[in-house]
């Protein structure tokens, strides 16, 4: 599919979706006019295509330099009247919630989505916390998508929800619904409109027109009282919505043997695993399906509670579904017991699948056979047959296939394969010079502190560099070499990235330079935002719709900033690196090294003549164990070089110390 | 979205990160679509792609979620001959397995201390086991067909070969062309027909 298709594509028309892009066909058919971003897995790909779509789906877009900025230019264009689109993954919303929780008291006049990506299970994430909780903080709505067809109908239906109410909304994925794909049927295009004051057009998007009013929009003490009523109220208008809304849905099957005692309430990519068991293993649960989470639906779950024997909550990640269930039984006093986390029936961390829901059904399905009455029904209804499944839990657990000794022996020895820098990565080379530069200084490794970033280079955690000792959040390798430089006496370094750095590594720096830290920050400027896939950042001559752009120069703010040491090096030049590093980790202050050179994965780069092991290598494998390139290896006795993943850096040639690596000459 | 014929076909392809596992699940899921199917697809990106294992899953019929539940593989596909082992919680003693024989051996062995396997034994191990095992020399039939670039295509032909497999070779081509550059089409082409080919010899 070309990405093309998501803007001129009919309505009744199927295309074959990743979720993310059915977010910006979502975003498209809803007639958002400026959307906004910092990269972030598993909601990186948005961005990705909204810089190729923007300008003919007649939208502003930006990669902003952080999470925070783009909520503020979202916040912004959606009290202008116009239909903004924020979107980050789950921990963005960290940096971004200083002004997110305000948004709610101030309100829009154009419809505003902020879309949340969470990572059960950290695909590639620091943490798996559950967006559905900062819906709860800040009384923002949140609705929650199992499939790429949702996500788009479920960013059209939001988007009215924000304006008819006047408050943005959260539209909540995980890493399997944003990274799933699926089949979907496209709607009509609504033209881009705005709700305050028509203006003309003078770029390819809309504009706005922001009507002054510091009663909604500027939140002090006084006006801040009453935004805070005036939210609750819209709450409470919200809730009668939720209690009726569509997407609020009980699922019933035909037949099934706990057809009418048990019920299941669930939501987002969890309810597809719910609904696959309960229909596979003709379970007949009725499943309540909850697509707009907050405000609770509570008399919808009453309702569906109120005739059960017993209710399922089956959820990804916090109980926070259970929570209110429990909240609700207990304010009617409903006696109707409830399977969740908190019992212990589902996993209370990470993602599920459809084997550990079904195993969790089982946990309580087991005891089912001491229910006489119920077992009885089951005779009369599907015989005697039926009653000796429920033995081992109501639902058979097929055993897993047993394999040969042989085979089995296979499996358990199965090498690792983990992600690694790749090859020609400057990264490496500046963690090589890095370890060298502290053993020459005669430093023990045990006295380094290794502050590290997040991005490619906390791949730096791995043998042989073990260059990652302490993370927190973005940016926060400068400011734990802050915290560790008056904490301790030992020797740190800390690592950040280029994006990183302007998304959040210029303040932790001037607090560096002001608190007269000392400490050896390395900017490994890439020229990319890489980890994400490629995205332009601020010191790019680019901006996020392929405009050209005023680079921001990172020497130039590290300069004015204060830092009075500061060299630029090539990474890849091995000596002049080592020696910048032992000059600043002598230094007494904030030394900056900005290591530049551009990642390997950026295109168009010249294809140059590959390395070559020499005939006068003896096998001492310093190249392997010390740079670890994945593009040398050691095998059948032999050091071998693969000529089609080596990027002709030249860094083997000079660590070997028998000059046994050389340029492949010829063809 | 339904299907006269009634089908729940499951599929699990894996590999390493850059051999073209997301297109080539994409395909299928498109000729899935094209014959009238619902199917979901669940792919992982990110931090993954740097060298790591990759792996997608496809549930062809009436599915919501996207992940292959353990022993329901129907059909395993691997780029890579160890990045089979990986998958084998999925597989049934009825699962067919097709797997490029050619070895990417991951660099950090000699930090691991760890020893790639002969491909022979993987061979032997698996048809000891399994009915339906086909490995492939893909890398040869993927340059035959005119550049490595093309193994993905072989290994799909290699699927279509299979008679489970619920799809008809022309919808698969017509996917494949929706998706490569038209320049490829013609070796994208007879690299399905080499993986078709391949699979057909040997049954």
């Amino acid at each position: 599919m070309a990405y093309d298709q998501l803007v001129t594509s009919e309505k009744g028309e199927k295309l074959f979706l990743l979720g993310n892009e059915a977010a910006v066909r979502g975003a498209i058919e809803a007639g958002v006019s400026v959307a906004a971003t910092y990269p972030g897995t598993p909601s990186s790909e948005i961005g990705n295509i909204l810089s190729v779509v923007a300008k003919s789906a007649e939208m502003y877009f930006e990669f902003s330099a952080n999470e925070k900025v783009a909520m503020e230019v979202a916040a912004t264009a959606a009290a202008s009247g116009l239909r903004s689109f924020t979107f980050m993954k789950h921990v963005g919303l960290n940096v971004a919630a200083d002004s997110f929780m305000t948004t709610a008291y101030s309100g829009v006049k154009g419809g505003m989505i902020v879309l949340v990506a969470d990572d059960p299970s950290l695909f590639s994430s620091q943490n798996e916390q559950d967006t559905r909780n900062y819906s709860r903080l800040s009384s923002i709505p949140i609705l929650e998508p199992s499939n790429p067809q949702e996500i788009k109908d479920m960013m059209v239906y939001g988007f009215d929800l924000s304006e008819h109410f006047g408050i943005p909304v959260i539209l909540r994925t995980s890493t399997r619904v944003s990274h799933m794909r699926g089949i979907v049927e496209m709607g009509d295009i609504n033209k881009t409109k705005s709700t305050t004051k028509e203006s003309e057009k003078d770029g390819h998007w809309l504009k706005g027109y922001f009507v002054k009013n510091p009663k909604e929009f500027v939140p002090v003490p006084a006006n801040a009282l009453t935004m805070h009523e005036r939210l609750v109220e819209k709450i409470e208008k919200i809730e009668e919505e939720s209690n009726g809304a569509e997407i609020n849905e009980v699922i019933s099957f035909e037949k099934g043997i706990l057809q009418g005692k048990y019920g299941v309430i669930s939501s987002g990519g969890a309810f597809n695993y719910a609904y696959d068991i309960v229909s596979q293993e003709n379970l007949g649960m009725d499943i309540l399906k909850i697509g707009l989470s907050y405000p609770c639906p509570k008399d919808l779950i009453y309702d569906f509670c109120k005739n059960l024997e017993g209710v399922f909550i089956v959820e990804e990640v916090d109980p926070v579904l259970e929570r209110d269930v429990l909240a609700i039984l207990g304010e009617h006093n409903l006696d109707c017991p409830v399977y969740g986390k908190f019992d212990g029936t589902f996993p209370m961390v990470h993602e599920f699948n459809p084997d550990i829901v079904k195993e969790s059904f089982n946990k309580v399905l087991c005891d089912i056979d001491d229910d006489e009455k119920f077992t009885e029904e089951i005779r009369n209804e599907y015989g005697e047959d039926a009653l000796h499944d429920l033995e081992d839990g109501l639902i058979e657990i097929i055993p897993k296939m047993e394999f040969s000794d042989g085979l089995n022996d296979l499996i358990e020895n199965v090498p690792t394969r983990a992600p690694t820098l790749c090859a020609g990565c400057s990264h490496r080379s500046a963690y090589f010079a890095a370890v060298q530069a502290y053993e020459e200084l005669g430093y023990a490794k045990e006295d380094m502190i290794f502050a590290s970033d997040i991005g490619c280079y906390t791949l730096g955690i791995s043998p042989p560099y073990e260059t990652a000792d302490y993370l927190l959040a973005m940016g926060s390798s400068v400011g734990d070499g802050c915290g560790f430089s008056i904490a301790t006496n030992q020797h740190v370094m800390s690592f950040i990235g280029d994006s990183t750095f302007f998304h959040s590594g210029l303040s932790p720096l001037v607090n560096a330079v002001h608190n007269k830290n000392k400490f050896v920050l390395t900017i490994l400027d890439n020229r990319i935002t890489a980890m994400t896939g490629g995205q332009p950042n601020p010191g790019i001559a680019v901006d996020g719709m392929g405009d050209p752009a005023p680079a921001i120069s990172i020497e130039d703010i590290v300069e004015a900033i204060g830092v009075k040491f500061m060299k630029i090096v090539n990474p890849h030049n091995i000596k002049k690196t080592v020696d910048i590093y032992k000059e600043a980790l002598e230094y007494d202050g904030v030394a900056v090294v900005i290591a530049r050179y551009p990642c390997t994965l950026i295109k168009g780069q010249k294809k140059k003549a590959p390395m070559v092991i020499k005939d006068n290598c003896v096998k001492c494998l310093h190249c392997i164990e010390k740079l670890a390139c994945p593009a040398i290896s050691y095998l059948d006795g032999k050091v071998i070089v693969d000529e089609a993943l080596c990027k002709s850096c030249t860094v083997c040639i000079q660590v070997c110390p028998n000059k046994a690596i050389g340029v492949k000459k010829g063809d | 979205m339904a299907n006269d014929k009634d089908v729940n076909y499951n599929i699990y392809i894996s590999g390493v990160g850059g051999q073209g596992i997301i297109k080539t699940s994409v395909i299928i899921g498109e000729a899935a679509m094209l014959e009238g199917y619902d199917v979901v697809m669940s792919e992982i990106h990110g931090m993954s792609q740097r060298g790591g294992s990759v792996s997608t899953e496809l549930k062809i019929g009436n599915f919501k979620s996207s992940i292959v539940e353990e022993s329901k593989a129907d059909l395993i596909l691997a780029f890579e001959p160890i990045e089979v082992l990986r998958g084998l919680d999925k597989a049934n003693k009825d699962t067919t397995i097709i797997f490029n024989t050619f070895p990417i051996v991951p660099s950090t062995l000699t930090q691991t201390g760890e020893t790639y396997p002969e491909i022979e034994d993987i061979i032997k191990n698996l048809k000891d086991n399994f009915e339906s095992v086909y490995p492939l020399e893909a890398n040869g039939l993927a340059k035959d067909a005119g550049s490595i670039l093309s193994l993905n295509m072989v290994l799909l032909g290699a699927c279509v070969a299979n008679d489970d497999f619920p799809l008809s070779k022309e919808t698969v081509e017509t996917a494949m062309k929706h998706n490569l550059a038209p320049k490829f089409h013609e070796m994208n082409l007879k690299a399905i027909e080499n993986g078709y080919n391949a699979v057909k010899d040997s049954m």
